[in-house]
């Protein structure tokens, strides 16, 4: 068996009595008080992920001429310095192999953020797409991530490091000194709430983590926690809601993706696109407080239709929530499904996403 | 009233014909924050170790086996908008059902607390 990486703040996870389990080959923190605890904490509060499992690359150089322009789904070149940018790295048949973040650190420098699963693989392909000898490092190991979340982080970073961190708009970051080390503060997350991810050097990060915590209006969060509530927002999952053998067109994500420019995939998905998929995502919400759970299966008017790729109990909307891929003729809101496991079964309705809009996200 | 315990980790206290039903304040733990219970139908006849219920947690649905045969005679129907008291209060105010049961012999299937404890430690 591969061993089981861990992160920096490993002993401090323990010292906290958290649950810990494999993730991406990673030991990672659960839980800690309770899942239902932390992600209400999360929506009301400030609650800190160790997210340092992720991955991070840097690139230096020309990103046209050394190729980057045209490794994702969307413009590099296009993101304004100060920026990021979501989206995707396609396989050639269109499917995701990752789903990930550009920022736009410097008009000739760039960091990419990726899951934790996919590191090798992801670094191996974007290596193999930009010209040779281009400058592209995997800065994982080095570099910590830690994400605090909840409407009250601004004001608990603003009180630590300074009023800057509070003028970032959603989807931008500055580089700042925190702890007196150069570090990345981004507004930008996986919960639906305000919040912020940031990135230091790995020797930072328990520094930076005790120092967070010390703030009573702070809680650790783990991993269960973080799971609902980017579902109840609808966020894909990589590895659940996005694979390889899925493209951005039938995951309903097309927003992230720009024809107009070149990438790999790019012929499959306009195929696709002509075609029509031949399944796509749907989110759906349940008649009760069951939960759907990945691979269950999905039934409309008796007939096998798709199965559930996330799903769980939403404490916010007090019922079972999921997504799942289906036929495109079962997927129109409002159309009644049957999702069964066993002897579970339990009715739900297609329904739009978000599941859940009233997040501080954009406040 | 002693109470006593299955290898899944239900238990059952009876009093006369009627026995109490639940999950164990371990297997509550081990659950997780529990976010729904499927209470059996009033009326519902089991036998022992049969499916007798659900339960599921943030983490997983699993079945309640029946500690012992019998009858549905009543359900917590608290549980049903507040399934987290069982993680509150597992062995008590958590209760899941009360079946009317006859055979007595069947609590010889079954653990007594100090059993039980001796149980979980093995599992550890």
């Amino acid at each position: 068996m591969e061993e089981m990486k861990a992160t920096p703040l490993r002993a401090h996870h323990e010292g906290l009595k958290a649950l810990m389990a494999p993730f991406g080959g990673w030991l990672m923190p659960i839980q800690y008080a309770g899942i239902i605890a932390e992600h209400k904490w999360c929506r009301e509060q400030a609650a800190l992920f160790d997210i340092c499992h992720m991955g991070e690359f840097l690139f230096q150089g020309d990103i046209v001429a050394d190729g980057l322009e045209d490794v994702f789904t969307f413009s590099v070149q296009g993101i304004p310095v100060g920026r990021s940018r979501y989206g995707f790295l396609l396989n050639a048949s269109g499917g995701v192999i990752d789903d990930l973040i550009v920022f736009r650190l410097a008009e000739d420098r760039v960091m990419i953020v990726v899951n934790a699963a996919t590191i090798a693989n992801d670094f191996a392909v974007i290596r193999s797409r930009l010209k040779e000898g281009a400058n592209l490092t995997n800065v994982s190991d080095g570099t910590a991530k830690l994400d605090l979340q909840g409407p009250l982080s601004r004001e608990v970073l603003v009180g630590l490091f300074g009023a800057e961190i509070g003028t970032i708009p959603f989807f931008k970051f500055i580089t700042t000194k925190i702890l007196g080390v150069d570090a990345i503060v981004s507004r930008t997350g996986y919960t639906g709430e305000l919040g912020y991810e940031i990135f230091l050097p790995a020797d930072k990060v328990c520094e930076l983590w005790e120092l967070l915590l010390k703030d009573p209006r702070v809680a650790p969060a783990g991993l269960g926690s973080r799971d609902l509530l980017r579902l109840e927002v609808g966020y894909s999952l990589y590895g659940s809601d996005l694979d390889e053998a899925t493209t951005p067109l039938a995951a309903g994500l097309s927003s992230f993706v720009n024809l107009g420019k070149e990438f790999v995939g790019k012929e499959a998905l306009l195929k696709e696109q002509q075609a029509g998929p031949a399944r796509v995502k749907v989110a759906f919400r349940v008649n009760s407080r069951r939960a759907p759970r990945h691979h269950y299966e999905i039934f409309q008017d008796g007939a096998p239709v798709g199965s559930v790729t996330s799903g769980a109990f939403s404490p916010m909307l007090g019922c079972g929530i999921g997504l799942g891929y289906l036929k495109p003729e079962a997927a129109a809101l409002g159309t009644k499904l049957l999702i069964k496991h066993e002897r579970v079964e339990m009715e739900a309705e297609v329904v739009e996403l978000p599941f859940y809009a009233g997040g501080s996200l954009r406040s | 009233m002693s109470m006593y315990f299955t290898k899944e980790h239900e238990w059952v206290k009876v009093d006369g014909n009627q026995a109490t039903v639940g999950i164990s304040e371990h297997a509550a733990h081990e659950l997780g924050d529990i976010t729904f219970v499927e209470l059996p139908q009033m009326g519902k006849v089991v036998k022992q170790f049969e499916t007798l219920a659900g339960i599921e947690s943030v983490k997983a649905a699993s079945d309640i086996y029946s500690p012992v045969s019998g009858k549905v005679v009543q359900v917590n129907d608290k549980l049903e908008d507040a399934p987290e008291l069982v993680n509150e209060s597992a062995q008590d105010a958590g209760w899941i059902c009360k079946l009317e049961t006859a055979d007595l012999a069947e609590l010889g299937a079954l653990m007594d607390v100090a059993a039980y404890a001796e149980y979980l430690k093995g599992l550890e």
